[in-house]
């Protein structure tokens, strides 16, 4: 299993997670976990996803979800899971 | 499974505390080419450099890319060109022409230093060693991107005051040679003792005759995620202060291992260490000043600044240590002055001085960098500044340098830009008294005691 995390940050609007879900489904990625809080007033929200059985490659999903989130107003980034885990697991 | 709140501590270091991988260093063994013939020697180096190194920018880019985290330099090192050019060059000149190759292909690979034109002359100098040397002001002045350092001393072979003596000489010459710019030959020359083999960060990585063929290592920084880390825990004891910076140096270390450990596995090269490095940047919120400020002191340059910046050095070393597989370069906390927003300003003030600065390299984990200093001071002054540091790195058994620039044309009061990821620096005073007599002794300084281990 290749697991990327999936952050996005911003003002919370109507139907952000239905964006990127539809855009995750349309591109075989399957969704394991979804959180979301709010941080200093800001809506942050984090996916982890499966993309073993994806479409794309990661930088292209970076860049298309990075595109997708100007449109909605929100910062998505797309990172590797090992760069957390790296950092907060042992 | 990671956890939002996880997630959300690593991006805000990365977004807003400034973390970064600070270089990914390709160290490449030149010794295969050495040859008679010149210019076989640069067709040599050319080719093996290019070879080797075709991919690292665009491999540096793509982890950068994966993992969400900036990596801010991708470099070359190279072995001590004193060793490679010896059996081909027989003047400065020839030198300094492969001084050029360097530069051209760096250029080529698209990375923004290369290391090596250096000389390790700990206990003597060879003819060539010092043809080298004598090449450096040339080969500084003709070249962008190539970074010169002589090691001239060691805890197990003294000090060469020969080569001392020699290097404020070479210094001053390259100030002048480069003086249109500010004299800015001086930020890519470092004159160390104890130079390790494996360091990954400019002006003074080379690689060394230890090493393998081709060896990665990594530096990693983040002093902003430090001082962030302390703002949570101000007015709390010492221990709570140190275990703090041990687990913030901890989390750094991790993400260097891991874009070190990736760029071995994409490039096909070994990895060979990480250097834990609190390594600053003229960057708002990238100072190593500002973390011992954040610890309590008014400016850098206060007393108690030595003590605050030895617990420092000793805890991000800690917390590094188990981080990484293999620890080496230089690790611990630079206090470069022109590439510190903390440092510019204590300077400023009048907090910081250059004798202040040489008590905190007793503790910190290199020496006297980037301190602009007058243009007319003498070359045995500056050779006097270097042998202080080496002795201190001498008999404190660690790594010490200098990399202080005599700014042609300007004096105490002056400001030098040297721009980018070098800064700008106030121009700080020296002691004027003189050195000469003691200078121009010749011959070295013999080995101290305790290096008799056997």
């Amino acid at each position: 299993m290749k697991k990327t995390i999936i952050t996005v940050v911003g003002k919370d609007t109507v139907g952000i997670i239905a964006k990127v879900c539809t855009y995750l489904a349309d591109n075989g990625i399957n969704i394991l976990d979804i959180a979301q809080t709010i941080v200093q007033g800001y809506f942050n929200m984090m996916m982890v996803v499966d993309t073993s059985n994806g479409a794309k490659e990661h930088e292209d999903m970076a860049d298309e979800l990075g595109k997708l989130g100007e449109e909605i107003g929100v910062i998505i980034k797309c990172q590797k899971e090992e760069i957390f885990d790296k950092m907060h697991r042992i | 499974m990671i956890n939002i709140y996880e997630v959300v501590e690593t991006n805000n270091m990365i977004e807003k505390e400034n973390l970064d991988v600070r270089t990914i260093t390709l160290g490449i063994s030149l010794l295969d080419c050495i040859d008679s013939e010149l210019s076989r020697v640069k067709e040599k180096i050319y080719n093996k450099i290019y070879e080797a190194a075709k991919d690292l920018v665009q491999v540096g880019e793509s982890i950068s890319r994966e993992y969400g985290i900036p990596i801010v330099n991708k470099r070359i090192s190279v072995t001590p060109i004193a060793l490679v050019g010896g059996a081909a060059c027989r003047t400065p000149e020839d030198f300094a022409e492969l001084a050029e190759t360097l530069d051209e292909v760096a250029h080529k690979v698209g990375v923004n230093f290369i290391g090596g034109y250096s000389a390790l002359v700990s206990k003597g100098m060879t003819k060539a060693d010092e043809l080298l040397i004598r090449s450096i002001p040339l080969a500084l002045s003709k070249t962008e991107r190539v970074c010169s350092s002589v090691n001239l001393g060691s805890t197990r072979t003294g000090i060469n005051m020969d080569a001392v003596r020699l290097m404020g000489e070479i210094v001053k010459q390259t100030a002048e040679y480069t003086k249109q710019d500010d004299s800015l030959g001086c930020a890519k020359l470092v004159v160390f003792c104890n130079a390790p083999d494996d360091n990954p960060f400019m002006a003074g990585a080379f690689h060394g005759v230890t090493e393998t063929d081709k060896i990665i290592n990594v530096g990693v920084s983040g002093p902003g995620v430090v001082k962030t880390a302390l703002e949570k825990v101000r007015g709390e004891s010492f221990e709570v202060l140190c275990e703090t910076i041990k687990k913030t140096a901890f989390k750094v270390t991790r993400v260097g291992q891991l874009v070190a450990k990736e760029a071995s596995r994409l490039l096909g090269v070994p990895f060979g260490i990480v250097d834990l490095s609190l390594a600053p940047t003229p960057a708002v919120g990238d100072s190593v000043a500002d973390i011992l400020c954040e610890m309590g002191l008014e400016y850098a340059g206060a007393p108690g600044t030595t003590a605050a910046l030895a617990l420092l050095n000793d805890q991000v070393k800690k917390g590094g240590v188990m981080a990484s597989s293999y620890v080496g370069g230089l690790s611990g906390a630079f206090i470069p002055v022109s590439e510190d927003r903390g440092m510019i300003e204590a300077v400023k003030q009048g907090a910081l001085t250059l004798e202040k600065l040489e008590a905190m390299t007793c503790v910190c984990s290199v020496g006297l960098d980037m301190i602009a200093i007058p243009g007319d001071t003498k070359a045995t002054t500056i050779s006097g500044i270097i042998a202080d540091e080496m002795a201190i790195g001498m008999v404190n058994q660690k790594t010490t340098a200098v990399r202080i620039i005599p700014v042609i044309g300007k004096g105490v009061g002056e400001t030098v830009e040297f721009g980018g990821l070098l800064g700008y620096a106030p121009i700080m005073p020296v002691n004027g008294f003189s050195c000469e007599a003691f200078v121009n002794r010749g011959g070295r300084i013999p080995a101290p005691i305790h290096s008799f281990k056997n």
